[in-house]
């Protein structure tokens, strides 16, 4: 066994590497520099663009014109960043212009601290931008969790056609694992599908009501349209509602109606327990080795580490959470994600713990709670 | 060539707009230019200037205002042989100052077409960033102000390479056109023009009185002398040609039997300046020969070149799960500045916990075992202290062995360094 000794920003930038990412664009911001600096080694050399923006605003915009031209596209920022990257965004779930996204959190609210981690922007991801339509969001637990869901977000985004965030966080991105790369099974590598030229080209028509449309990039020996205005399937603007409900409800869909194919988890379940323990982010490491502890205590524990936050992989939360009596929800803020699991789970006592003061949730804490 | 007009979307502006004679010199621009839809995209701003890319039959991207530059800039980096347009207004120059200057400064090849009617026409005739002073405005007094900007100065002051000012009227603005999308470089042309829709009721203004204005302000006409430079992109693409391929990050193999067992956790603290982070990864490098997982958080302010510098090292058999330290088995205290940010945890430590501490630090009440080494005395300079301790470490055997370090070593460093890091290791004593 060879390890690497990598820290989990640079592991994002191996990924998106191996996903096929040809451009980035990003501003620098503590503690998500350092994927800018390793797409900067990266991507020039083998042909591909990395810029860095005068401010957010222009870089995830460089991305989306990147990306309208056919190319996957990667920025990397944090809280503030995501911010000012709103209003772009929402053009870019609007507009289903394929964007990974990679918010490596950090302590808020505001400027907050630099340096210190925090899962603050959990509903922010979902809920921060404007028309309340659905993005997916992944959340590594470690290094090797950076490396291999990047690789699946630009699969996603091109699968879907829209914003998917990496809820990365300081204390996964900025701290150095040792790492076996090569044991890390990658997926295979999906790209927007093309549409078919021999047709007439609309740019937003699909085949189903909960499916993207076929790509043609701009450039393209057909014309094609983008724009940011309320349009029909041809690219222009339209005002008639029957339309505009269709377009609205199929970008709903597209990505709930399909959380199944894309919910990313790890399950560690004991049939004694009464107790589940949910976590997500750097915190389930810490959980992990609760529910160890606890265990070896003679109090069986139950684990369920979501990878997959958003939209909520409401089935697999609902049938893990069955079995049990009580579910612990444990994050890295002042209550964000158990509000999904309070509405999912009415019967059942859920208590939560969560720390937002700079510091690692330690074992010992949850341990308390379970 | 033919007209690039769309004829099923015909123009919607209000009568006598500018925007309208606008649009018709871009598309004879296109016909001179001999250019297919398929070769150029109109990338447009918010505001009326933002109708434009339903006009043509090109390729089109319209998006949020003021941020039409950077769509731009993306689409051009990737696809570097469209001919790419961005119609602006004064709106836009104001909300997107920003990309303005910055896309002048990097002088890539985009032709910006700024749509000047001195006012925001959509939303009622509000002050942008051009309205006079003297105009009445929707936006009450507040246009008397506040002085309005001379884009071509700005432009050219922040390196555009091409700026010409004149009028939507001017009798050669289909050659003026034709001349800045033919530059390879940053181009912008700055169109006086009408809105009758909102300000020239209120203002009265002409095309003779537009040229009367044009003709007592500094010319702009093309090419800027002192701005003349290689594109950007060309630029960019000629210098990535010449990069390296990166290398992938160094695998390193387990060779050796460590001479712990179990989760072992370290904590060094010093100050900016004594290289605590490569020892830390040194530290790393060394457990992993020895078959272990290692994780490594490096804590230090915004202000590199002062103040604490301290790093966290967890070497453990499985994979590291919780990364925190709450009871290191060593604990290496350099400097009083690292010390400061961890005095809680060290009054906590018990004997089993060893401390070596450079003479000169102070450490709070603790109840670890303490070895204070007396660096100076062996002629070892600060910024080598933490290496020497690790070095003491693997000396007594504790967590790493002396072979694990080397071996550390010689993955992180080469030649004259390398060297002179083995005889410090080797030299080092108690
Ligand atoms: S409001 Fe002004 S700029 Fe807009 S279409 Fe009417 S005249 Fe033209």
């Amino acid at each position: 066994m060879a390890l690497s000794f990598i820290e989990g920003n640079e592991a994002v930038a191996l990924g998106a590497m191996a996903a096929g990412c040809r451009f980035f664009a990003g501003y620098p911001i503590t503690p998500a520099t350092t994927i800018y600096n390793a797409m900067l080694t990266y991507l020039p050399p083998e042909g591909g663009v990395c810029l860095q923006g005068e401010d957010e605003i222009a870089s995830i915009g460089y991305c989306l014109g990147a990306s309208m031209a056919g190319n996957k596209v990667l920025t990397a920022t944090s809280g503030p960043g995501i911010s000012l990257y709103s209003e772009q965004i929402s053009f870019a779930i609007g507009s289903e212009i394929p964007l990974v996204i990679v918010n490596v959190q950090r302590l808020g609210p505001s400027t907050g601290s630099a340096t210190k981690g925090a899962d603050g922007d959990i509903q922010f991801m979902r809920w921060g931008s404007s028309s309340g339509l659905p993005v997916i969001v992944l959340a590594p637990v470690d290094v090797a969790d950076c490396y291999r869901l990047t690789a699946h977000a630009f699969n996603l985004a091109e699968q879907y056609r829209c914003p998917v965030f990496l809820a990365s966080n300081k204390e996964i991105a900025m701290t150095r694992e040792s790492i076996d790369l090569d044991a890390i099974q990658l997926p295979d590598i999906t790209t927007r599908k093309a549409a078919d030229r021999n047709k007439p080209f609309l740019p937003f028509a699909t085949g189903s009501e909960d499916t993207a449309p076929n790509f043609l990039p701009i450039g393209d020996r057909t014309l094609v349209r983008q724009t940011s205005s309320t349009h029909g399937v041809n690219g222009y603007i339209t005002v008639d509602p029957d339309e505009i409900n269709a377009f609205q409800n199929r970008l709903e869909k597209k990505l709930k109606a399909h959380v199944d194919e894309f919910t990313f988890f790890d399950r560690d379940l004991d049939p004694q327990a009464r107790t589940l323990v949910v976590a997500y982010g750097v915190t389930a490491r810490a959980a992990r080795v609760a529910v160890a502890t606890s265990r070896a205590d003679g109090k069986p524990a139950s684990l369920l580490t979501l990878k997959t936050l958003w939209p909520v992989p409401e089935r697999l939360i609902i049938e893990t959470a069955a079995p049990y009596d009580r579910v612990v929800v444990v994050e890295m803020n002042m209550g964000q994600y158990v509000r999904e699991i309070q509405r999912l789970l009415p019967g059942k006592q859920i208590d939560f713990f969560g720390q937002m003061n700079g510091n690692l949730i330690k074992p010992e804490q949850i341990r308390e709670v379970i | 060539m033919s007209s690039l007009i769309n004829t099923s979307r015909p123009p919607v502006f209000c009568p006598g707009c500018s925007h309208e004679r606008i649009t018709h010199t871009l598309d004879k621009a296109f016909e001179k230019m001999g250019l297919d839809g398929n070769q150029v995209v109109i990338v447009s701003d918010i505001g009326c200037s933002g109708l434009f890319d339903t006009f043509f039959n090109t390729h089109a991207f319209h998006g949020l205002h003021g941020r039409a530059l950077t769509y731009a800039t993306g689409l051009k980096m990737a696809r570097p042989d469209l001919k790419v347009i961005v119609t602006m207004g004064d709106g836009g120059l104001g909300i997107g100052g920003a990309h303005v200057l910055s896309t002048c400064r990097r002088n890539i090849d985009l032709t910006l077409l700024i749509l000047n009617n001195f006012n925001y026409g959509m939303t009622g005739g509000q002050c942008s960033s051009t309205t006079p002073q003297a105009a009445v405005v929707g936006s009450g007094f507040l246009n008397q102000l506040e002085k309005p900007v001379d884009i071509c100065q700005i432009t050219a002051a922040a390196g555009a390479a091409f700026v010409t000012r004149t009028s939507s009227y001017a009798p050669d603005l289909v050659d003026e056109m034709v001349a800045a999308i033919s530059y390879d470089g940053f181009s912008v042309i700055d169109m006086w023009g009408m809105c009758p829709g909102r300000y020239t009721k209120r203002n009265k203004i002409t095309p003779k009185s537009i040229e009367v204005d044009l003709a007592n302000l500094p010319r702009f006409k093309g090419p800027v002398a002192e701005n003349q430079r290689k594109e950007y992109g060309s630029g960019y693409r000629e210098v990535a040609a010449q990069l390296p391929t990166p290398a992938r990050p160094d695998k390193i193999e387990a060779r050796f039997q460590p001479p712990a067992t179990g989760r072992q956790e370290v904590l060094i603290l010093g100050s900016a300046g004594q290289r605590i982070v490569t020892a830390g990864e040194i530290f790393c490098l060394a457990g992993m020969t020895g078959g272990w997982h290692a994780t490594l958080k490096n804590d230090y302010p915004i202000t590199v070149l002062r103040g604490h510098s301290v790093s966290e090292m967890v070497l453990s058999p499985q994979p590291v799960d919780y990364t925190g330290i709450d009871r290191p088995k060593v604990v290496v205290a350099l400097a009083d500045e690292g010390v400061g940010r961890r005095k809680k945890m060290l009054a906590r430590l018990g004997s089993d916990t060893l401390i070596i501490k450079a003479a000169g630090v102070t450490l709070p009440d603790t109840g670890a075992t303490v070895q204070e080494v007396v660096f100076k005395a062996q002629k070892i300079k600060s910024q080598d202290w933490a290496l020497a301790s690790l070095a003491l470490l693997a000396q007594k055997n504790r967590v790493i062995s002396m072979e694990m370090l080397k071996a550390a070593l010689t993955v992180r460093f080469k030649k004259a360094i390398l060297e002179t890091a083995v005889e410090l290791v080797e030299r080092v004593s108690e």
